[in-house]
């Protein structure tokens, strides 16, 4: 069949990008605007050039925060994925106990990142949290609000609790859309366990898995309510994030200069990680599809 | 606009880019072109190659401004041969 071409059908594109540029490209113009200014209030700005970039780029506090984010998002990454994967392969493949199980894998993605993070702010206090008072009692000395590791493993568990299921439901599905006679033929050649997994299961489940792993990055690499709800940050600087430390630079101190750089380049390396994991993910399917 | 704080150097920044982006979309209209493979082993299309130049120019001038303390428009010439080398060789 001959395919129409006819640019007038461009014309129906025309309200997303107005709206898209009301609400993403003009903030983010007026970030690149303010990232080159210094401002103290009632809208009166003074040209800095790129001085602002600079002190980001040299900023030690910056540093230390981006080395936090990126071992938060590769320690989760390292438990959430093999995890996910562990799950989904011990899930019943169909009958009852399949919804039972997809139910109830569903349900800590429904709950609201703020509502997550006060559920394991109180789940983890000593004096009336289940967990943080069962542990007190078995003589484990834990505190999340003044211990930095305890802090930290409260806000690993709270994102495994939370995220895990995302990974688990897409191996799922991935492992669902095998047809039965891959494994019939790996039985026939006596296939091990091991091997079904290494050369059927994973193959087939490449591109779920590439697709969550670069959820979880993402999402992973923006937190913010989660440890902001349960730590606020803290002990002292111990669970800052990116993100959390943005929003003190921006709101908390209204350095709004210094904060709108600091977007522009948290932005830029944002949009570097998800052209790369797209281009992947795009080629995948090209050389699946040839 | 007032309150978007423009100044003339970010004026001329996204006119440029603006400009950019409309050259090459009526270049992609007017000449249409199939995607080749280059060093990356990717298909790339003309407008795929201006976003690898732009993106990677961001980052050059962000390297350049972090560890080299020249001046800017060093980093600029750096990003022109970029650019060449990614129309030529991606």
């Amino acid at each position: 069949m001959e395919k129409t071409v006819n640019h007038k059908a461009w014309l129906l594109v025309l309200p997303v990008l107005v709206l898209v540029a009301f609400s993403a490209v003009i903030p983010l113009m007026t970030v690149v605007n303010y990232s080159v200014q210094d401002s103290f209030g009632n809208n009166v700005f003074f040209w800095v050039g790129l001085e602002w970039f600079h002190e980001i780029l040299t900023s030690e506090r910056i540093h230390n925060a981006l080395g936090r984010q990126l071992m938060f998002s590769a320690i989760i990454l390292a438990i959430e994925i093999p995890l996910g994967v562990f799950i989904a392969l011990n899930m019943p493949k169909r009958g009852i106990w399949a919804s039972v199980c997809l139910v109830l894998m569903a349900l800590p993605l429904l709950i609201p990142w703020n509502v997550v993070g006060t559920i394991w702010q109180v789940f983890g206090r000593v004096d009336i949290g289940l967990l943080g008072h069962t542990l007190a009692a078995m003589g484990i000395d834990y505190n999340y609000t003044q211990d930095a590791f305890d802090a930290w493993v409260t806000v690993i568990v709270m994102d495994v609790w939370h995220w895990t299921s995302l990974v688990a439901l897409l191996a799922y599905a991935g492992l669902q859309s095998i047809p039965e006679a891959y494994y019939q033929a790996a039985k026939i050649d006596q296939a091990s366990r091991w091997a079904v997994f290494r050369y059927i299961e994973l193959p087939k489940m490449q591109g779920v898995l590439l697709i969550a792993i670069l959820l979880r990055f993402m999402d992973s690499f923006m937190i913010y309510t989660e440890p902001f709800v349960v730590t606020g940050g803290g002990p002292g600087n111990a669970t800052t994030f990116l993100s959390i430390d943005l929003v003190k630079m921006a709101l908390g101190q209204f350095d709004l200069g210094p904060a709108a750089a600091f977007s522009i380049i948290y932005f830029l390396v944002i949009l570097l990680i998800s052209w790369v994991f797209y281009t992947v993910m795009t080629n995948l399917d090209k050389r699946e599809g040839a | 606009m007032e309150w978007m704080a423009w100044t003339w150097p970010t004026a001329i920044f996204f006119i440029v880019i603006a400009s950019l982006l409309i050259a090459f979309t009526v270049l992609a209209i007017r000449f249409p072109e199939t995607p080749r493979v280059g060093i990356l082993r990717i298909e790339t299309t003309r407008g795929d190659r201006l976003f690898i130049t732009l993106l990677g120019s961001a980052f050059i001038n962000l390297a350049w401004l972090g560890l080299i303390s020249g001046p800017q428009w060093g980093a600029l010439i750096v990003c022109l041969v970029f650019a060449a080398a990614v129309f030529r060789w991606v």
